[in-house]
């Protein structure tokens, strides 16, 4: 491959770009507004567009180089065609990985400070939220915008189950996960007919009359004003300085109070979960309803023409993916200490869906990643926080001209037959 | 000879348009039974009608004896009838053998790898490609896989919509002369299609659908000599 570089086209695309950058910046950097006068500065807009009109050349002629040729060919979407598949027998050698991940998962607590603990802990809640959400939108193919209405489902359980019933967070994580499994089911039925576009609308309005029950129900829920949620025990003791029932954790191991201990008990809890989720997920899509997920993602028609109960995989979905959503949710008001409404307002859905798009549909790894992307890039980027919605929008835009499909590409192992397992 | 499957006075409705009127026909064990008919005659109704999509609204469908007209898909798809999809409808996403193995739903994977290799020998083709996804293959291999697909569930009764849709002529031919072979060992076929010629020639019998109604009915031979037939599908000459 010989390339011979255009020279025509580069000017030409950094007149344009020049030009583009001329109308944006014109009135924003030139104009300087000053009392009820302005002053015009012609020289920053200059300088501006200059650089645009020199970078857009130098990027444009780069690219017909061989090198951008080369790069521009790895990266473009259009051989990308979807999930790779291995043969049933590949073993990845990357396996010592995962106890690696574990030992500096458990070591996090004790290393970490305490506000660093909790921007992790949080970032783990989204993983979970996004692992919930893949099982329905990337394995079974179910768009769901209502999504968030879970996690209510789960945070209120455990704030009102203790409030009404003196239910713990011990005994609130399972019932939290039934209930919201249920509330996946109610939704499931009516929408087992629709598709795309209509089931994102009905799973929306599913999301906003979660919301506006837990807003509006103020005899039960005390609405807008929140509810306190209550720390999880170990065994009895608990993470307070002072307990009026009991000894309090630190206490009975004879340690200075530190009001970080609850978090590092959170994260630790909340970190074992996770990986039970990430190993489950690994499991079920080898197993014989995560094929049928997949089948029905696929081609529902050529699904139900093969003999699937259609009805019981899309349910077992919302069921899957809403019972893990509740699971998140509790940890979410055990970690805030009290929950209202407008933690579970359309923003969080599109989030957490913004996860499984950004970490590419059906993906574990790539889901785990945007979660901590998504949720502690903006701490980390405490000054832009103006910007934060802007730089969302960029990186979203970004993703889908080079990679459509998610940071990471979906690959998994084959499906084949096992001997003996199933009769 | 018995009939496996049975359709008595079908009537199945959109909404207020009336898709098949009163229809009649029956498949007997061991027969290739062609429905031939032109675009929007009810013939893709009355084989998704089988399966309660859209559901009979009056008469009956008996199948082994039994009223299937109203049970639900899977419950169909469970005992012994399966069906290639019109358009194909492979899982684009999934290997040639995962496709094959989604073909053993109903009844479960006791006989996957043997009926596999069954496959693989019926359509050598597919044992090339075996690791591919189906994305990836021609149109022609995707119906061959279609086929396969259907037959890993040991049907009773095999039926098919237009196998030869958007296929090159050579193509379709190979696709009946799979066909063929698969009827000589003993499966019973119910065949839908376009393609008047091929699948006359390749059936023991034949219907012909106008406007939702069976119009004639016959030999696969009679059908195929009869100078109506040959006006209105085989072009006339």
């Amino acid at each position: 491959m010989n390339a011979t570089i255009d020279y025509k086209k580069s000017t030409i695309d950094a007149v344009i770009a020049g030009l583009m950058a001329l109308v944006l910046f014109g009135p924003v950097v030139g104009v300087v507004l000053q009392g009820y006068g302005f002053t015009t500065e012609f020289d920053r807009v200059a300088w501006m567009v200059a650089v645009v009109a020199i970078g857009r050349f130098a990027i444009s002629s780069f690219l017909q180089s061989n090198k951008g040729k080369e790069i521009l060919f790895k990266h473009s979407s259009g051989d990308d065609t979807g999930v790779v598949v291995k043969s049933p027998d590949y073993k990845s050698n990357m396996v010592w990985i995962i106890p690696v991940v574990i030992l500096i998962g458990l070591m996090v607590p004790f290393i970490a400070s305490k506000y660093v603990l909790t921007v992790i802990i949080l970032g783990l809640i989204y993983v979970l939220l996004g692992l919930g959400l893949n099982i329905v939108v990337g394995l079974a193919g179910l768009l769901d915008l209502g999504f968030v209405g879970f996690y209510a489902i789960g945070a209120y359980g455990l704030a009102l189950g203790y409030e009404y019933l003196g239910l713990g967070f011990w005994s609130m994580l399972p019932i939290a996960a039934i209930l919201a499994a249920i509330a996946g089911a109610i939704l499931g039925f009516p929408v087992l007919r629709m598709h795309g576009d209509y089931l994102a609308i009905v799973t929306l309005g599913f999301g906003e009359i979660i919301r506006l029950i837990l807003n509006n129900w103020s005899a039960v829920t005390h609405g807008p004003n929140g509810v306190s949620a209550p720390l999880p025990q170990l065994f009895g003791l608990e993470f307070k300085r002072r307990s009026r029932d009991g000894t309090p954790f630190h206490e009975f191991f004879n340690l200075d109070y530190n009001s970080g201990f609850k978090y590092m008990f959170v994260y630790l809890i909340l970190f074992i979960v996770v990986l039970l989720v990430l190993h489950v997920k690994q499991r079920l899509v080898k197993m014989p309803i995560g094929r049928a997920w997949e089948a029905l993602r696929e081609d529902e028609i050529a699904c139900r023409s093969l003999g699937l109960n259609h009805v019981l995989v899309k349910l077992s979905a919302f069921m899957m993916g809403a019972s893990v959503a509740g699971i998140a949710g509790v940890f979410f008001a055990t970690y805030q200490g009290f929950v209202n409404p407008s933690s579970f307002t359309f923003m969080e859905s599109a989030l957490i869906l913004a996860i499984v798009v950004l970490g590419g549909m059906g993906s574990t790894l790539g889901v785990v990643i945007a979660a901590f992307f998504l949720t502690v890039a903006p701490e980390l980027l405490r000054e832009f926080a103006e910007y934060r919605v802007l730089m969302f929008g960029i990186l979203m835009v970004v993703m889908m001209i080079w990679k459509p499909r998610g940071l990471v590409r979906v690959t998994r192992t084959g499906f084949a037959t096992r001997k003996g397992v199933l009769k | 000879m018995s009939a496996l499957m049975q359709f008595k006075d079908v009537d199945v409705y959109y909404g207020p348009i009336q898709a098949l009127k009163k229809v009649s026909l029956d498949v007997n064990t061991g027969e290739i039974v062609t429905l031939i008919g032109s675009n929007g005659a009810g013939k893709s109704t009355l084989l998704m009608s089988i399966f309660g999509q859209p559901r009979v609204s009056s008469g009956e469908i008996i199948y082994r004896g039994e009223d299937i007209s109203q049970k639900s898909a899977h419950y169909v798809a469970s005992n012994g009838l399966a069906q290639s999809p019109e358009g194909r409808r492979v899982f684009p996403g999934m290997t040639v053998e995962e496709n094959l193995l989604m073909g053993t739903i109903p009844i479960g994977m006791e006989h996957a790898q043997e009926d596999m290799q069954k496959m693989f020998d019926i359509f050598p083709r597919l044992k090339e490609r075996r690791n591919q996804r189906a994305s990836t293959m021609s149109g022609g291999e995707q119906q061959m896989l279609a086929i396969a697909r259907a037959l890993m569930s040991r049907p009773k009764l095999l039926l098919l919509d237009e196998p030869s849709l958007g296929l090159a002529p050579i193509v379709v031919k190979q696709i009946f002369q799979v066909l063929k072979e698969v009827a000589t060992s003993g499966m019973t076929i119910f065949l839908v299609e376009q393609n008047a010629n091929h699948a006359l020639k390749l059936a023991d019998r034949g219907y012909v659908m106008v406007n939702g109604e069976i119009r004639m009915t016959g030999t696969g031979d009679e059908l195929l000599v009869n100078p109506d037939v040959r006006d209105a599908y085989l072009g006339g000459h």
